[in-house]
């Protein structure tokens, strides 16, 4: 009776599956927070082990790299990327005029741009999965419009977003908002058709009032797979803000490397890939610990 | 005595994907105030499904169903259930487990304070205040199903309604809730209805045993009046002859008259 719509049980499992590597890379990336209790003797072995694998891998590819670019000219090496990565983040706050504005400028642009298509996402796409989740006939009504939308790539949605607002701005956020929906859709739907029958029957029992329902029961067992979505979504909106700027133009990271290319400035371009990197696993991160702070298992 | 639940010509029939299924039919049953009934039967004799139509969680195909000179139309904290798998909400602490239903049952009538007060009385009736600020998940199995017997006797329920409540413990702990709850219900004189396939549980604790013929379409096959004075001890009891006449006499009726063996070969 209870079926989950999409492909539910693939979503959650994939969605499982790539919490469990980013666990694993959170824990390595801080090592110094892992054997928090005093308590236990601290494991030495086990601790360097997380801090020299990491460092190890890290090392690996910058030798590979270095090792390649020895005798290119095109190609800047490690050394030459870094020296430049210093320079640009001497100072990140310039401006000098809307086409030469500082690294820090760029990327907290792109930032803002995805908080508010994100933020719209998720404003229209959780209660819209409550309501798919609650409501059979609505689930079979949307359900094939969902899958028809939903692999449509991002860049497909720019052009109706120029058309419509007629402004790069507010198309890149659109085009943000309606590819970040489908996981936040999707995974908060899964999530309410999935709340144990036990718990809706101790709801009946109780005859607990629709509030009550909602809040004690509802959203809190909804809430995993809702905030398994909300990562999905950022992680999307990330990955789309740079295609999207690099189209549009304006003040933003992917404009900033579209604009490097087009200066042939190549170190400048490496180092917008290692910032666009850092800053989704920063922003993955920091979702994963508010998934962590409201998980009860 | 006076009837307390009046069962009448209930049946209930399932409408499942492989068509329809004939769970219950005639089943007739009355249960006085103060009683404790066992219901007694193989696995799919409809026993859960009956507990369930008391319960309110089901409406029966037809036939009718009392409690307390009403029609039973669905789930109410009148009747509270103990769910085999304890059911709490793993997000709430025991204490706010038990409070939920404190609250949604007096929250009306009482301050906060009386409300407290009585969700920790109803853990201390459970032996389980220590743990009151522990989730379900940092707590044992058998400490769940205690809990989980707060919170329904917390209702102050005219009916405990109770499914397998002990089947998923080790003997053990299962002995041990056992005799707590046979304190608890003396003192709280609760009708009890409870569900089980234990032979010895059901004698040790029940007025009368309910036994129900096999599915489908299960009904009442024959009940047992269990004449044991309370307080009863399971020690003392093992080798009592009406302790034994009554165990023998489930037996038979489960595995002599009514046996699967063959039934689920077939």
């Amino acid at each position: 009776m209870v079926s989950a719509v999409f492909h539910s049980p693939s979503e959650a499992s994939d969605a499982v599956r790539a919490a469990k590597p980013a666990t694993a890379t959170a824990a390595a990336a801080k090592p110094e927070a892992a054997p928090k209790p005093a308590k236990a003797p601290i494991d030495w072995s086990a601790m360097l082990f997380k801090v020299l694998a990491p460092l190890a891998g890290i090392a690996l590819l910058i030798g590979i790299w270095a090792l390649l670019t020895i005798k290119s000219t095109t190609f800047p090496t490690p050394l030459a990327v870094w020296t430049e990565a210093v320079k640009l983040f001497s100072d990140p706050f310039y401006s000098n005029g809307p086409n030469d504005q500082g690294l820090g400028w760029n990327i907290l642009f792109s930032l803002k741009r995805v908080a508010m298509g994100f933020g719209l996402a998720a404003l229209v796409g959780i209660p819209l999965g409550f309501i798919i989740g609650r409501s059979q006939i609505i689930s079979s009504m949307l359900n094939p419009v969902i899958s028809l939308l939903r692999p449509v790539s991002p860049l497909a949605w720019l052009p109706i977003g120029l058309m419509v607002f007629k402004s790069a701005d507010p198309a890149a956020i659109w085009t943000i908002f309606i590819c970040s929906i489908w996981p936040m859709i999707i995974n908060t739907a899964v999530g309410v058709q999935r709340v144990p029958e036990d718990y809706l029957n101790v709801a009946k029992v109780l005859n607990l009032s629709e509030w009550k329902i909602v809040t004690k029961i509802l959203f809190p067992s909804v809430l995993p797979y809702m905030l398994t979505g909300v990562r999905l979504s950022v992680g999307t909106a990330w990955l789309v803000i740079v295609a999207a700027e690099m189209l549009t133009g304006g003040v933003g990271i992917g404009f900033w490397l579209w604009d490097e290319w087009n200066n042939l400035n190549v170190a400048h371009i490496l180092i917008a890939i290692f910032v666009i990197g850092i800053v989704g696993l920063a922003l993955e991160q920091l979702l994963m610990a508010i998934a962590k702070r409201f998980s009860f298992e | 005595m006076t009837a307390f639940i009046e069962v009448s010509q209930a049946e209930m029939v399932f409408n499942t994907k492989k068509g329809q299924f004939h769970a219950l039919q005639n089943v007739n049953l009355t249960i006085n105030k103060g009683e404790f009934i066992a219901l007694i039967g193989h696995s799919g004799c409809g026993k859960s499904t009956l507990l369930n139509l008391i319960a309110g969680l089901l409406s029966p195909t037809s036939g009718g169903l009392i409690c307390d000179n009403r029609e039973i139309a669905g789930p109410g904290p009148e009747r509270a259930m103990v769910f085999q798998n304890h059911s709490l909400l793993p997000w709430l602490t025991c204490f706010q487990n038990v409070y939920l239903a404190v609250e949604r049952v007096f929250g009306r009538k009482e301050s906060k304070a009386q409300l407290k007060q009585r969700t920790e009385d109803a853990l201390a009736l459970v032996n389980m205040s220590h743990a009151s600020q522990k989730r379900p998940n940092e707590i044992s199995g058998g400490m769940k199903q205690r809990v989980g017997i707060a919170r329904a006797l917390a209702m102050e329920p005219k009916v405990l309604l109770m499914d397998e409540p002990f089947g998923a413990l080790d003997a053990l702990t299962r002995a041990h809730l056992q005799d707590e709850l046979l304190k608890i219900v003396a003192r709280t004189q609760s009708t009890v209805v409870m569900v089980t396939h234990d032979v010895d549980e059901a004698v040790l604790l029940s007025d009368r045993i309910v036994m129900m013929t096999n599915g489908p379409a299960a009904t009442i096959g024959e009940i047992l009046d269990v004449p044991l004075a309370r307080p009863r001890n399971r020690v003392e009891l093992a080798e009592d002859p009406t302790y034994m006449h009554c165990r023998k006499a489930v037996l038979d009726f489960l595995y002599t008259r009514h046996g699967v063996a063959h039934k689920a070969a077939a």
